[in-house]
């Protein structure tokens, strides 16, 4: 099957007026894809910690049950963290999203094939891990759906959206960890929170 | 009889709760299962157990996002898989409060846990981790009392090490039966 959805066109659109969503990105190019879509001060983009871009999104979505959260990432990125999604589905945050750009390679490192490229099948494994909202999307059609979901319905929800393996002009957000968890908490519990 | 009606774990849960912790992440452990059961049963307490350690890293690091304090509880086995994702931690200065039982360290019997649990201290310290020792059974719930103050108040790191002699684990057989 053909794949023609283009990875920042589907982000853009996931993100397109997001309101109070707050965002959490996979190191490398699921982070660039978030900034290039607009920074925000309620987008954490992580350039490091491989593999727990799931985990930090719930440890958000527990603790911000009246906000939807959202994480975005790489399908390199969630393969590493494999079991987060047992813990999520354990939990069942309804106000929680994983969606995985999958373009079936690492991007970073010369695009060398992941698991996907080989037919493992992530929605399937999210849907066996206890998310009752798990989809595969390779249409534009489908993209208006999944959008509703993350900033709405009840979840978890998670959605595996094949992408072009595509190289594309860098998108960088800031880099300072210190900076990008500082911004993040005064963004959504207001300046109270650096005396927290 | 007192210290008995009051346990360890149970006077380190008051601690917790004093401390204002809200979200606590687990890998079961023979020691840590008090402790577990005690937050598992209060439901203002978000208890996640985990499919491995690395996973509450990034748990607790949301969890400061979204302004809630998170603890960490594990065996010294889990520490070796925390290394890479507390690199995120000390770049971003998460607060981390991590309670640890020790194995490999005092009258272990399976071998297999000595590597990691006398490495366990070193790997911790090399990752900026600051290191607690408590080494009496009456020395833990300050310890964590103290950890949890530097956590939260000044944004670091911190490991309890809760040591081996006093959970007091001394055969597969004793392990199995509790």
């Amino acid at each position: 099957m053909t794949i023609a959805l283009r990875r920042r066109q589907v982000v853009e659109i996931l993100l397109r007026k997001r309101k109070d969503l707050l965002v959490v990105a996979g190191l490398g190019s699921t982070a660039w894809d978030i900034t290039a879509a607009g920074d925000s001060p309620l987008s954490f983009p992580l350039w490091g910690a491989m593999g727990n871009a799931a985990m930090i999104g719930l440890g958000l979505a527990l603790a911000q049950p009246a906000r939807r959260v959202l994480v975005v990432t790489g399908d390199g990125e969630m393969l590493m963290g494999l079991g987060s999604l047992a813990t999520i589905g354990v939990q069942q945050p309804r106000n929680l999203s994983v969606v995985v750009i999958d373009n079936e390679r690492y991007g970073e490192t010369g695009m060398q094939a992941t698991h996907t490229a080989s037919g493992v099948d992530l929605a399937k494994v999210a849907h066996a891990c206890g998310f009752g909202s798990s989809r595969q999307v390779r249409e534009a059609a489908e993209l208006g759906a999944l959008r509703a979901a993350i900033h709405g319905a009840p979840g978890p929800h998670f959605a595996q959206v094949k992408v072009v393996a595509e190289k594309l002009p860098l998108v960088l957000p800031p880099r300072e960890g210190g900076l990008l968890k500082t911004r993040f908490r005064r963004a959504l519990l207001g300046a109270g929170a650096d005396l927290a | 009889m007192k210290r008995q009606e009051n346990p360890w774990p149970d006077r380190v849960y008051k601690t917790l709760k004093a401390a204002g912790v809200r979200q606590v992440g687990y890998v079961p452990d023979a020691g840590h299962k008090r402790l577990i059961e005690l937050c598992l049963a209060d439901k203002a307490l978000d208890a996640v157990v985990l499919s491995t350690e690395e996973e509450g890293i990034g748990l607790a690091a949301g969890a400061w996002l979204g302004g809630v304090r998170g603890a960490l509880l594990m065996q010294s086995s889990g520490v070796g898989n925390c290394i890479n994702a507390l690199g995120m931690t000390r770049e971003c200065r998460f607060p981390l409060l991590m309670l640890i039982t020790m194995r490999g360290q005092f009258g272990e019997f399976n071998p297999w846990q000595v590597p990691m649990g006398q490495a366990t201290p070193g790997v911790l310290s090399a990752m900026g981790v600051v290191v607690h020792e408590a080494n009496a059974a009456d020395e833990i719930a300050p310890t964590v009392d103290a950890a949890a103050r530097l956590a939260f108040g000044s944004c670091q790191a911190v490991a309890v090490l809760i040591a081996q002699g006093v959970i007091g684990i001394k055969s597969f057989q004793e392990q199995a039966s509790r």
